[in-house]
């Protein structure tokens, strides 16, 4: 069992009533004057939504930022890649939406597992987000008449997703990306594209620069600043497989939790239901087909087990099954919602049927999500309208098309809900280090709704942290500028560089990915869908063998010195095992099973989640104690003091 | 199902940009039809890597088509034979047993090489940085209906907005021409009524970066929409051209 | 000054000499029919046309709108070929789409300026140059300047020139039918619709023209054939 700690942790929650917290905070919050906001450094790692409109946001009110990135440009931040939609609570439909109806969804979708002040922060600037974005040029969808769209998404009664096509991510992503080439214009931005951070400096308590690698000259830089925001995304890749980009990794995050950073609810990962199933051994990402086609789709397998044989044996087609013969599994247990349950639920209903045997591809792993419904009600034009260009896109992959067979799908790692622990104003447990966007933990609980990630993203860059930032600097104006020949970056770039030189020397037989994939494999298997504790103490074993093969066996061709993708991948494996070590103890004392978190022994009969709030109601962050010593926990206690703690019930 | 197919890949491999690049040819065995190009690529650096050889480099991220990270020049096409897609789209059943495949990088003047297949595309951040975007801070903005924009203006924009910024346009033009990439901003904002208070200034400034560094002139041959992985229309290079010659003449 | 030193601008330049010779071919070629229809009035014209002053002066801008027209398109070649690196690709597949004319502007338009200067040698250098020459007080012959038709059939009766004629005719076809709808492109008067549009009324254009320069190069040449008359030069 994990060592407990019994310190309290100060989540700096503002006083007053809910819906006039932020604005009590910001009324009473202390401010940086502009003469001083020119002498005043931040490094922004990351260019996400959250990075990005950080950056671009902190650089507009005057301070000098460095923004750091590991692709050769800002637009390629894995935001880019989502499709569906961003939410806020502008209620243009009518249709009863409001700041707390949203506040509300989120933490009920999050399954009472996050902080109730932030979820409502969240909800109150949802709003201006979309004003921002429309204002920079973002080309939302609209109807005839020239006002905005909306389209509804999971865990929603309402309709309040705005959305772009199915580009929604990368529309947002150059909207921020766009604000930020204007700071970079205006001298207020320099961009280090292609660069690496491995290490956050540490001087007297407070975070003061950052080690960074050079991508293409593999040179250690140091970078000294007055604060550093961690904006790095998820740690989803843990898996090897999953929705997220290749280069997509949680070692910034890890960096912080290793400097003494606290790590919040590691093991809420979300599981996405609608991703191409895996097709081989090859394979190197999953793809996500969008959530909104959950909207006009219909998802079943077969009623009888003879049925699923058959398909799962290419002896029938969909379009065999009659359909009283199809099992519409979601709505025949969710009427209220039925397609469209929060993606956890459908994950594990998807799920339950394959582990019964209804799965419906040669691997018994997919269901099907047949449009034919939705052509015959609206027509094919309309539904091509609406999905084309995924359509094309599932039809490149699979050589199959949707309009004639329904899609195959499968539930796959998308979006980790937990990461650094913040305070209300997104700082990290160590002074002057912040963490925004998916890179911490606060909003979601142990479970995202659809279309949040981007809300919560651009919420945190735009009209959070800009504000919550001043109120760390505004006694650190007579600081003067770092030298990076502080001690603490040489010691913090030696250690780099050791760790580099000590990596490159195993000189193993074992390619990084062929590793990685073990380690996927481990996680998956022990610490995926369905945990149990037996599950998860294989699991930590198991890890500490892929770590002893990770150190003995691994090779990595070419020299530090220069550019080398091994190199690279082989730092950030090496904090992934890290992670999943963090995941596996997590998900191990957290004995319930609440949102993306399932543990086999907490469910009802129904085989729904089964919380147990008396003992669990608190975020659990883990402190690093050491190189191979077992992490201590920290609670932070969860108080609804507006929100009625029940069950969530999807059903009716 | 898909069959397996085997065949020779020939693969542009240079150290650096001031060194002489030269093609390696690989033979590959049994790849799988529903294999992706660059999970092919993979396998082919799993088994270098293996041999303790330096696996090939190439850019790569998101590998859904969205990114635009990926950039290989795949038997005379940018992202390969397929239409509307990137590289990582591209998948093998697309090639035939036997066959042998050319991988080049992206090659233009304002594209240097940095290492094998990976090329340097700052250039297009920097046309970007001259002026790609509306000039606003964050917050103090309208609420978001404020202004109404038609169906299909907004539409028309979104088709412009869709870029991806891959530089296969670039790769693609014999004149090394990023029209394509700048119209599609240029066209975008000109579109909408956010961006049109300063759609002069724009169009003026993301062109003279564009020359500046050393991209060459349209001459309208239409490569770049014919490759383009988000089918962007050459329609955006007529009204870049509007844009700037309107602004041109009213100074 | 923009037109000069950006990459539009120069474009533009291209752009508007190239329509501008474009009316003037369309002009020269409506006066050749002429040359079917009524020899006689052909030659009023070409008299009409001579060494006078207004004559003079749009031969001369028109020599200026070749010569713009030519350096510009060697000064983008150049540029171009230097944007485009010092790697050329190893494997080349031409993209769906893209006509053959437009990657080739470059050596059509030389051919089209071999052609013209044939085509000055065999008149211009006897007509109009012959008036200037005279009124400079140079000693020729004047007699045969403003025949027209005379030199037209003299020239069309050699199959070699008509030969070389229909070449360069045919290169000038391919250089029109894209150079038309890419100068309404590159001013910017283009959009998804009117895109099909230009193309087709340029083919049209463009056709009319080559189709009405070749009527009389093939009608003098098959009334040559007819009249059993040899040509003089060959």
């Amino acid at each position: 069992m994990a060592k407990i700690s019994s310190e309290k942790l100060n989540s700096k929650i503002p006083e007053g009533p809910l819906a006039e917290k932020w604005t009590n905070y910001k009324a009473h919050q202390k401010l940086v004057n502009p003469a001083n906001k020119r002498n005043l450094d931040i490094i922004v790692v990351g260019t996400g939504l959250a990075g990005a409109s950080a950056a671009a946001s902190l650089g507009a009110m005057g301070f000098n930022v460095l923004n750091f990135c590991i692709q050769d440009s800002p637009r390629r931040a894995h935001s880019i890649a989502a499709q569906g939609g961003i939410n806020a609570a502008k209620n243009y439909q009518n249709d009863g939406d409001s700041v707390y109806r949203l506040f509300y969804d989120t933490i009920k979708g999050g399954d009472y597992r996050a902080r109730e002040a932030n979820v409502h922060r969240l909800a109150e600037v949802s709003g201006a987000i979309i004003d921002q974005c429309v204002a920079q040029g973002v080309p939302f969808a609209r109807e005839y008449g020239g006002l905005l769209a909306n389209r509804s998404f999971g865990g929603a009664q309402v309709s309040r997703t705005f959305y772009a096509r199915g580009q929604t991510g990368q529309q947002l992503l150059l909207g921020a990306y766009s604000a930020l080439n204007y700071q970079v214009n205006q001298g207020k931005v320099k961009l280090y594209t292609r660069y690496e951070m491995l290490d956050v400096v540490i001087i007297e308590g407070r975070a003061r620069g950052i080690i960074a690698r050079n991508l293409v000259t593999g040179k250690v830089e140091r970078f000294a600043a007055h604060a550093v925001v961690i904006a790095t995304g998820g740690y989803g890749n843990t898996y090897f497989l999953s929705t997220n980009a290749m280069g997509s990794n949680g070692s910034a995050a890890l960096q912080c939790y290793r400097k003494g950073a606290l790590f919040a609810n590691p093991c809420f990962a979300q599981i996405h239901p609608t991703c191409i199933p895996v097709h081989g051994d090859k394979q190197s990402k999953l793809t996500l087909m969008s959530e909104s086609l959950r909207n006009d789709g219909r998802i079943w397998v077969p009623k009888k087990l003879e049925d699923a044989k058959a398909l799962q044996e290419g002896k029938k087609k969909a379009s065999d099954i009659p359909d009283e013969d199809r099992d519409f599994y979601l709505e025949r247990r969710y009427p209220a919602f039925g397609n469209l349950v929060p993606r956890d639920v459908a994950s594990r209903a998807a799920k339950e049927r394959c582990d019964k045997g209804f799965g419906v591809n040669n691997t018994g792993l997919a269901v099907f999500l047949d449009f034919k419904y939705a052509i015959n009600r609206l027509g094919k034009e309309v539904v091509k309208q609406r999905y084309g260009n995924l359509f094309d896109m599932y039809e490149e992959i699979t050589d199959v098309s949707p309009y004639e067979e329904p899609m195959m799908i499968f539930p796959a790692i998308h979006y980790t809900m937990g990461g650094i622990w913040v305070d209300y104003e997104l700082q990290t447990s160590i002074p002057g280090l912040f963490a925004i966007g998916e890179a911490n933990f606060s909003d979601h609980g142990a479970n995202r709704l659809g279309a949040s990630a981007l809300m919560q993203g651009l919420a945190d860059g735009y009209f959070v942290l800009p504000y919550t930032m001043q109120n760390y600097l505004s006694d650190q104006i007579q600081v003067k500028r770092f030298s990076t020949d502080a001690p603490e970056f040489v010691a913090a770039e030696k250690a780099v560089n050791d760790k580099i030189a000590k990596l490159m020397a195993i000189k193993g037989k074992r390619s990084v990915d062929s590793i990685h994939k073990e380690l996927g494999h481990v996680m998956w298997e022990y610490v995926g869908m369905a945990r149990t504790k037996e599950s998860l103490e294989t699991a930590i074993k198991k890890l500490a063998e892929v770590e002893k093969t990770f150190w003995s066996d691994l090779r990595i061709p070419g020299e530090a010195n220069s550019l080398n993708i091994e190199l690279e991948k082989a730092l950030r494996l090496l904090d992934f095992i890290e992670i999943g070590k963090l995941m596996a103890y997590d998900a191990l004392n957290r004995e319930e099973s609440c949102g993306g978190h399932f543990r086999e022994e907490h469910q009802t009969e129904e085989g729904e989640a089964k919380r147990d709030d008396e003992n669990f109601s608190y975020v659990a962050c883990w402190r690093y104690t050491g190189e191979g010593n077992e992490p201590e926990l920290l609670k932070e206690d969860l108080n609804y003091q507006y929100i009625k703690v029940q069950q969530r019930n999807y059903k009716n | 199902m898909d069959k397996n197919i085997s065949f020779n890949l020939k693969v542009w491999r240079q150290r650096g940009p001031k060194e002489k690049g030269m093609f390696v040819t690989y033979p590959m065995k049994d790849i799988p039809g529903d294999t992706s190009f660059l999970e092919m690529l993979d396998i082919l650096n799993e088994e270098l890597v293996n041999k303790g050889e330096e696996p090939i480099v190439f850019d790569h991220d998101c590998r859904e088509g969205i990114c635009g990270m990926c950039s290989l020049y795949v038997n005379g096409h940018p992202h390969g034979p397929a239409t509307g897609a990137t590289t990582c789209q591209l998948y093998m059943r697309r090639f035939k047993d036997g066959d042998t495949i050319t991988v080049e990088p992206w090659r233009s003047a304002a594209f240097p090489v940095i290492r094998d297949l990976m090329v340097d595309r700052t250039a297009f951040d920097k046309i970007q940085q001259a002026g790609g975007y509306v000039s606003i801070n964050t917050g103090g903005i309208p609420d978001a209906n404020a202004i109404p924009i038609g169906k299909d203006v907004a539409e028309e924009a979104m088709d412009a907005a869709a870029c991806i910024g891959c530089g296969a346009c670039v790769a693609a033009c014999k004149n090394g021409s990023a029209m394509l990439f700048v119209s599609a901003k240029v066209s975008q904002f000109a579109l909408l009524p956010q961006g049109q208070a300063e759609a002069a200034r724009r169009a003026k400034s993301m062109v003279a970066k564009m020359d500046e560094l050393g991209f060459g002139n349209c001459t309208n041959t239409r490569a770049c929409e014919a490759e383009c992985p988000k089918c962007i229309s050459i329609s955006n290079i007529a009204r870049l051209n509007r844009e700037f010659v309107k602004a041109k003449l009213k100074d | 000054m923009w037109l000069l030193n950006s990459s539009v601008g120069r474009k533009v330049i291209m752009s508007v000499s190239g329509l501008a010779l474009i009316l003037f071919i369309l002009f020269h070629m409506s006066m050749n029919l002429v040359a079917i229809i009524s020899p006689d009035s052909y030659n009023l014209i070409c008299e009409f046309l001579g060494a006078n002053w207004y004559a003079l002066v749009a031969t001369a801008g028109l020599a200026a709108l070749v010569v713009v027209h030519f350096v510009y398109a060697f000064i983008l070649t150049l540029q171009n070929k230097k944007a485009r690196g010092g790697q050329s690709y190893a494997y080349t597949a031409k993209p769906k789409g893209v006509e053959w004319a437009s990657q080739n502007m470059f050596v059509l338009g030389v051919i089209v300026l071999l052609g013209m200067a044939l085509h000055l040698y065999n008149f211009w250098a006897k007509m109009q140059l012959v008036e200037v020459m005279h009124m400079i007080g140079a000693h020729v012959n004047t007699d045969l300047a403003t025949n027209g038709v005379y030199y037209i059939k003299e020239t069309f009766s050699c199959p070699v020139y008509v030969v070389l004629y229909i070449v360069w005719l045919v290169a000038l076809w391919f250089h029109l039918t894209h150079g038309f709808w890419s100068a309404l492109q590159t001013l910017g008067w283009n959009n998804q619709v009117w895109f099909n549009r230009w193309r087709c009324i340029g083919n049209v254009i463009t056709t009319l023209i080559i189709l009405g320069f070749m009527a009389v190069v093939v009608y003098y040449f098959a009334l040559s054939l007819c009249g059993g008359a040899c040509c003089a030069a060959c």
